[in-house]
């Protein structure tokens, strides 16, 4: 399928700071593109500009095969990573005022059933909690029907259970066939919500596929870690698997048959309190690729 | 027009509902007109005040005059006279009479001087016809350069002086008193609502819009597909409403219990009105424009409104100033509201007279505009 969106040697300098170095990618039509990286990657100055908010430095977006221009922004639904409400204006009158900017705007009682507005639709917008914040700027986003809804890491600062009802709203908009850009360094989130990731670190993408295919390209097997491995000078002279790798006091063993490490691990006489076994998921792919923790 | 009655509807609710601010904006003002209308006591308020040493002399005529205040200081002696000498000075009192050295004095400079002495010289030549009283012609004849030092210091009394006493104690022509009865709160009404109405707009409009560029309001609706004019004048339209709105309020609410004088047209009065108020917004989009900061924008709203409040004419006149502070006073946008609106009230000036300030108000928002529109940036 043709892309909807798509970036191309994107670059921005701040005087001294090169916070986006290059990055080129493409977005097909009706998919979840997850942005990942941690905090100060880059991916809100690529969103931006990707939204038309911020002037590239260098390099260019296109959508649809053109030029992001006034036309784009009727097009587009947009939840910024922190945006103030107007005060003194309920939710209602909030949905009002934006539906007036829009040329074909969904009615308020849609937005209001998709992203679970009703409870507190007459509340002034000062007096939400976080999740309903977000739900209500993400019912700003969607108003304008949106051909692409892009999200700025919507649930940073949620607590896990207005997490959970906040994929299950992304979920529903996905089910109308509008392309997601979402940025975020919850791997759980990316890995359940998104079927392409890009990895970005410094400024640069350093990978860019399907989660799982990244998972497979990157890791066989499963991953063992023992925190409490005990004594070291023990330890030298245990026989570990061939490929346990040592880290900040934690062995590691990704292992292709785990009955075989299993065995192995128990006549090494190792103290195994503690140990877990877990497939390999985004943010073992992260700390691989970078050697640092994502939410660091 | 859909976005811009959009932006205009959410704007005036938030301030409808923001208390605060409406207080501000309504009670505020009205409390300051009631506070100057008692403070500066409204009927019957001495047109003139006449300081007393020793028993005054109930039989003048003089001492009835209802437009006069009399305070009578006690004491005796040449110190306490010297230290009431000094009120008269000091433009305090208007003049002095000391019954007991029989002496009276004025101060030249004072504008009531002269009307206060040939009133009491007419006084005490028909008390003295009627055989009493006070001979004040002979008391100032006999002792000038004592008496009237105050006088002296203007360096232009005797002559003229000796004159005028003469002919008044001969020929008891009649003192007619003209002044007009306009109250302080009749002179400060203008200026207050006038300062209100400068500072809702710059505040309302300059600050406000600071605020939604800093909290990322505007840039959510710079993600939008309205364009900056289109929010920029619901902004604006909103606010002029706003303020005609309080303005009116106010100078309803007050007028009243006060009853104002109002010798022009109130249509007039609403036409300087929303000049002043647009040039106000303009001021407030250009401080606007670029600034990210709260508390910069709020320290260069306090830069412009300062000399306004001092050198517009707001509480008080500033026809004695020195020339240059009255050439400031006349490039401020306020100055040109409070002047109109004064003419208006209180002389009951046209369209004509008041076309001065109109233009010149009319002018400077245009200007202001100008700048403000190439200044604007959503972030």
């Amino acid at each position: 399928m043709a892309p909807i969106l798509e970036v191309r040697d994107l670059r921005k300098q701040y005087k001294s700071v090169r916070a986006v170095d290059g990055v080129s990618f493409t977005v097909p039509e009706g998919i979840c593109f997850g942005l990942l990286g941690p905090n100060g990657a880059g991916k809100t100055t690529v969103v931006e500009m990707m939204e038309g908010i911020l002037q590239p430095s260098g390099g260019e977006v296109r959508f649809r095969d053109r030029p992001i221009d006034t036309e784009f922004k009727r097009r587009v639904g947009i939840q910024f990573q922190s945006t103030a409400l107007p005060e003194y204006i309920t939710v209602k009158e909030t949905l009002e005022l934006f539906r007036a900017l829009y040329p074909h705007p969904r009615p308020i009682d849609e937005v209001a059933d998709i992203c679970s507005l009703w409870d507190f639709l007459d509340r002034d917008n000062r007096k939400l909690s976080g999740g309903q914040r977000q739900r209500l700027l993400l019912a700003i986003a969607i108003i304008p029907k949106p051909e692409v809804v892009f999200l700025d890491e919507p649930t940073t600062g949620l607590d896990p259970q207005a997490r959970r009802n906040f994929w299950s709203l992304i979920e529903r908009i996905k089910a109308e066939k509008a392309t997601i850009l979402l940025t975020t360094h919850y791997m759980d989130e990316a890995q359940l919500l998104c079927d392409q990731v890009a990895i970005m670190d410094h400024g640069k993408v350093l990978e860019l596929d399907e989660p799982q295919a990244l998972l497979d390209r990157h890791f066989h097997g499963t991953v063992v870690q023992i925190p409490n491995p005990g004594d070291l000078s023990q330890l030298r002279q245990a026989r570990l698997p061939a490929d346990a790798v040592f880290r900040d006091g934690v062995i590691e063993i990704t292992s292709d048959r785990l009955d075989q490490t299993v065995r192995e691990l128990l006549s090494a006489e190792l103290n195994l309190d503690g140990l877990t076994v877990h497939k390999p998921n985004l943010e073992d792919l992260f700390i691989k690729l970078t050697g640092s923790s994502l939410r660091v | 027009m859909r976005k811009f009655f959009a932006f205009f509807k959410a704007r005036t609710m938030e301030f409808v509902r923001d208390r605060g601010t409406l207080f501000w904006n309504l009670l505020f003002p009205v409390v300051l007109v009631f506070g100057f209308a008692f403070a500066f006591a409204g009927d019957g308020e001495p047109l003139f005040s006449v300081g007393i040493l020793g028993t005054p002399d109930e039989d003048l005529a003089f001492m009835e005059i209802e437009e006069i205040e009399f305070i009578e200081y006690s004491g005796t002696g040449n110190e306490s006279r010297e230290a009431v000498m000094e009120r008269l000075r000091r433009h305090q009192i208007d003049m002095l009479v000391d019954f007991e050295a029989q002496e009276f004095a004025i101060n030249r400079e004072s504008r009531e001087g002269p009307v206060l002495r040939r009133l009491f010289l007419a006084d005490s030549a028909e008390s003295l016809a009627a055989g009493g009283g006070l001979d004040a012609a002979e008391v100032e004849q006999r002792e000038p350069g004592q008496q009237e030092a105050a006088q002296q210091e203007s360096g232009q009394q005797a002559p003229g002086q000796q004159a005028a006493a003469g002919s008044g104690a001969a020929t008891f022509t009649e003192q007619e008193i003209t002044g007009d009865p306009i109250r302080y709160v009749d002179w400060v009404v203008p200026g207050v609502l006038g300062m209100n109405m400068m500072f809702s707009c710059l505040f309302g409009v300059g600050f406000i819009l600071v605020r939604y560029r800093k909290n990322g309001v505007l840039k959510r609706l710079k993600a939008t597909p309205a364009s900056p004019l289109t929010f920029l004048t619901a902004q604006a339209a909103s606010r002029l409403v706003i303020v005609v709105g309080t303005s009116t309020f106010v100078y309803a609410g007050t007028n009243a219990f006060l009853q104002f004088t109002m010798l022009g047209s109130y249509l007039n009065l609403l036409l300087v009105l929303i000049l002043a108020i647009a040039c106000m917004i303009a001021i407030g989009l250009v401080v606007a424009g670029r600034l990210k900061s709260e508390e910069l924008a709020g320290g260069l709203i306090n830069l412009v409104t300062l000399p306004m409040i001092v050198l517009s004419g707001i509480f008080f006149s500033l026809e004695g100033a020195p020339d240059f502070l009255q050439t400031i006073s006349r490039a401020l946008p306020l100055t040109h509201f409070v002047d109109g609106a004064r003419s208006i009230m209180l002389e009951g000036a046209g369209l004509l007279e008041i076309m001065p300030n109109l233009l010149y108000l009319g002018g400077l928002t245009l200007v202001f505009l100008a700048l403000a529109s190439a200044l604007f940036r959503w972030e």
